[in-house]
């Protein structure tokens, strides 16, 4: 996984409520066996037209925000599916940032998963941090991960709250696999005193 | 010990070590693992050189992929036909229990856990899918999950996580005619909000809720999501033991007798804390359904849709508007009377044989309306086969409903079963995202008796109408 230390980067604005996971991307484009290539289908519906061709109206269909690699949103984005296949189409397109009032906890938790950081701000912030995002190029929010804070174009800092552990896994580009198998004797203790004082629970085998 | 919930009680059994910053080690008893997002995880261990740690406590299914029309045909869609044989070689090379599609037992993932007992109260139990919520209907705490986390899980049948806040709804009192889990759970979610669960475990409780049988205890703990809770669950309690009792994989004789003496401590204690506490009342809840593109926006069948014009947010008033739009509804409209195209009877919501019952009951002796194309699937062979035992399958296609093989179907359109744009379907299931039963499809969801009340009438009808 890539680090996530410091991003300074363009944003994008779209504001709106409950963007769920089919929106960011449609079942039909979850065939694939890969993680990578799913970004040309990063919100499909509102990306294009009928006829496949490139919706103007589409903050990701306009310059600068094409290269946008900051989304803010409004509240509970992500939600619906668990589908893991929405970061990695945000990632794919360039996503490395969300920002939004709140998650939806699945997809919070797969952003991190894959180098992204999803950071929450209240409403009033991001409305600030959206009018910011209307002046384009002009205006790059930086995310600074190991102070926790965002920085504003006019330098204003906004600070934001991340769990120390995810803050470490990120900062590291660390597989959290690897992370856990260091407590592999603690895993295989647990596992005993459950096989003794839960004699009953079933195991699965075919035949 | 201070007083806790059920869901504090299955949490603290499963802790393994919880680190420095608060975050658990939490053991998993049960992985299911379909072919849409497993591939990748899969994939993942392979070139980390890592084993499946317990294939014996993971079982894998295809549904969502699969076509739901004749099986001894070749799978037309290659790349699902691919999905699902990259599932095979991966259960082959990994040692893991596997149900294929022409197995009497396959079927929709959260169906086939509780029909097998491969799920029992106070497990936890993960999949990557957000619906796995269904399993907590027995008692456990069940949860969606995504790739990467399968992958940990695979490796270490742990996973890394916060405990969840604990908020309860109660449904107090006895549900009226043409009522039933799914009305109850869709005013659930118009009441508190898709978000009105986040970071929360939903225990459902209260009069209503006991008085469910176990389908519609799944019907409830499945839509949790949908109010964006982590998980949803109802204590475990005599219903609850005698659906699990002779199931294939529970335990039997004396296990079984064990089981259900810790089973039987699970239940919330006098006085547990919650962060948050709900409580409706079942008689003022009526048939019910969705008018928009999300689930919390329920109407009751007698009900007009809403006017943005009355929304002062603008934001808000932009979003009802396009939903207007996109569903093709007229503010103020009586919801009553709108046509639909397609009638959906299936998906992990509403797929059991209970659900079939219902819908049957309504479409015993009438004929589908003309133009409107209805579907039934079950969610498992085995509940395809009770049906047919019991002669619904008589009914439905006597009515001129087709009669489908068991998978996720029209409930997420990655399946030949999907809306053309601009169709309006009275669905069963579980999500009405733009585009999510298909590019454009116009998605109301409803119980089973409601959707087959649409099927007869050719519209979105209150089925206390045709009692």
């Amino acid at each position: 996984m890539e680090k996530f230390v410091t991003l300074s980067a363009i944003a994008a604005a779209l504001p709106q409520a409950n963007i769920d996971t089919d929106k960011i991307i449609p079942a039909r484009f979850l065939k694939t066996t890969q993680r990578t290539g799913l970004g040309k289908h990063a919100f499909d519906a509102m990306r294009y037209l009928p006829d496949g061709a490139e919706n103007p109206d589409f903050v990701l269909n306009q310059q600068p925000w094409r290269k946008a690699e900051i989304l803010i949103t409004y509240d509970n984005l992500g939600c619906g599916s668990s589908r893991e296949h929405a970061p990695w189409a945000l990632l794919d397109f360039g996503i490395r940032c969300v920002i939004a009032p709140s998650f939806a906890d699945i997809f919070f938790n797969n952003c991190f998963k894959n180098g992204i950081l999803p950071i929450r701000l209240p409403r009033e912030v991001c409305d600030e941090l959206m009018g910011d995002a209307q002046m384009g190029s002009n205006a790059r929010l930086t995310v600074d991960l190991p102070r926790q804070v965002v920085i504003r174009p006019n330098g204003e800092e906004v600070p934001f709250e991340i769990d120390a552990f995810r803050k470490h896994l990120l900062l590291e580009g660390l597989d959290d696999i690897g992370q856990t198998l260091k407590h592999e004797a603690t895993i295989t203790t647990y596992e005993k005193r459950q096989d003794r004082d839960k004699s009953w629970l079933p195991t699965i085998h075919f035949d | 010990m201070a007083a806790r919930t059920l869901f504090d009680k299955i949490w603290d059994d499963h802790v393994v070590e919880t680190l420095p910053d608060g975050t658990s080690i939490l053991y998993i008893d049960r992985h299911l693992v379909h072919e849409v997002t497993s591939p990748q995880a899969f994939e993942g261990l392979r070139l980390a050189g890592r084993k499946l740690r317990h294939p014996e406590r993971t079982v894998a299914v295809v549904d969502h992929n699969v076509p739901t029309s004749d099986r001894s045909l070749p799978i037309e869609e290659a790349d699902s036909r691919n999905q699902i044989e990259t599932l095979e070689r991966n259960v082959k090379e990994f040692g893991v229990p596997y149900f294929p599609l022409l197995s009497a037992n396959q079927g929709i993932v959260h169906v086939v856990g509780p029909e097998q007992g491969i799920s029992l109260p106070g497990m936890t139990i993960v999949c990557g899918d957000s619906h796995t919520s269904t399993h907590g209907a027995l008692g456990s705490l069940a949860f969606g999950i995504g790739t990467s986390e399968v992958e940990h899980v695979m490796a270490t049948q742990t996973i890394l996580q916060r405990p969840a806040k604990n908020m309860r709804v109660n449904v107090e009192g006895t549900p009226g005619a043409g009522v039933s889990a799914k009305d109850i759970m869709l005013a659930i979610i118009g009441h508190i909000g898709t978000a009105g669960g986040t970071g929360h475990v939903i225990e459902f409780a209260g009069s209503a809720i006991r008085g469910l049988d176990m389908a519609g205890r799944m019907t409830i703990c499945n839509m949790a999501i949908e109010a964006g809770a982590r998980a949803g669950l109802v204590a475990p309690d005599e219903t609850t033991f005698e659906y699990v009792r002779n199931r294939p994989f529970a335990p039997k004789g004396e296990g079984f007798e064990q089981a259900v003496a810790y089973w039987k401590t699970l239940a919330s204690d006098e006085g547990a804390h919650f962060d948050r506490e709900v409580t409706l009342r079942a008689e003022d809840i009526g048939p019910t359904l969705t008018w928009g593109t999300s689930p919390e926006t329920v109407l009751a069948i007698t009900d007009t849709v809403p006017d943005p014009a009355q929304e002062k947010d603008e934001a808000v008033k932009a979003q009802l508007q396009r939903m207007l739009d996109y569903m093709g509804l007229e503010a103020g409209q009586k919801i009553a009377g709108t046509p639909v195209d397609v009638v959906f009877i299936g998906s992990c919501t509403n797929s059991r044989i209970e659900d079939l019952r219902m819908a049957a009951q309504v479409a015993a002796g009438r004929k589908v309306a003309p133009g409107v194309r209805a579907m039934i699937v079950p969610g498992s062979g085995n509940v395809k086969r009770q049906a047919e035992e019991e002669g619904l399958d008589r009914i439905f296609l006597d009515a001129g409903f087709e009669w489908r093989e068991a998978g996720c179907s029209m409930c997420l359109g990655m399946n030949p079963d999907r809306l053309t744009p601009g169709q309006r379907c009275a669905s069963t299931s579980n999500r009405n995202f733009e585009g999510r039963q298909g590019p454009g499809g116009r998605t109301h969801l409803l119980s089973p008796a409601m959707a087959a009340a649409a099927a007869v009438t050719g519209c979105l009808t209150d089925v206390r109408e045709l009692a």
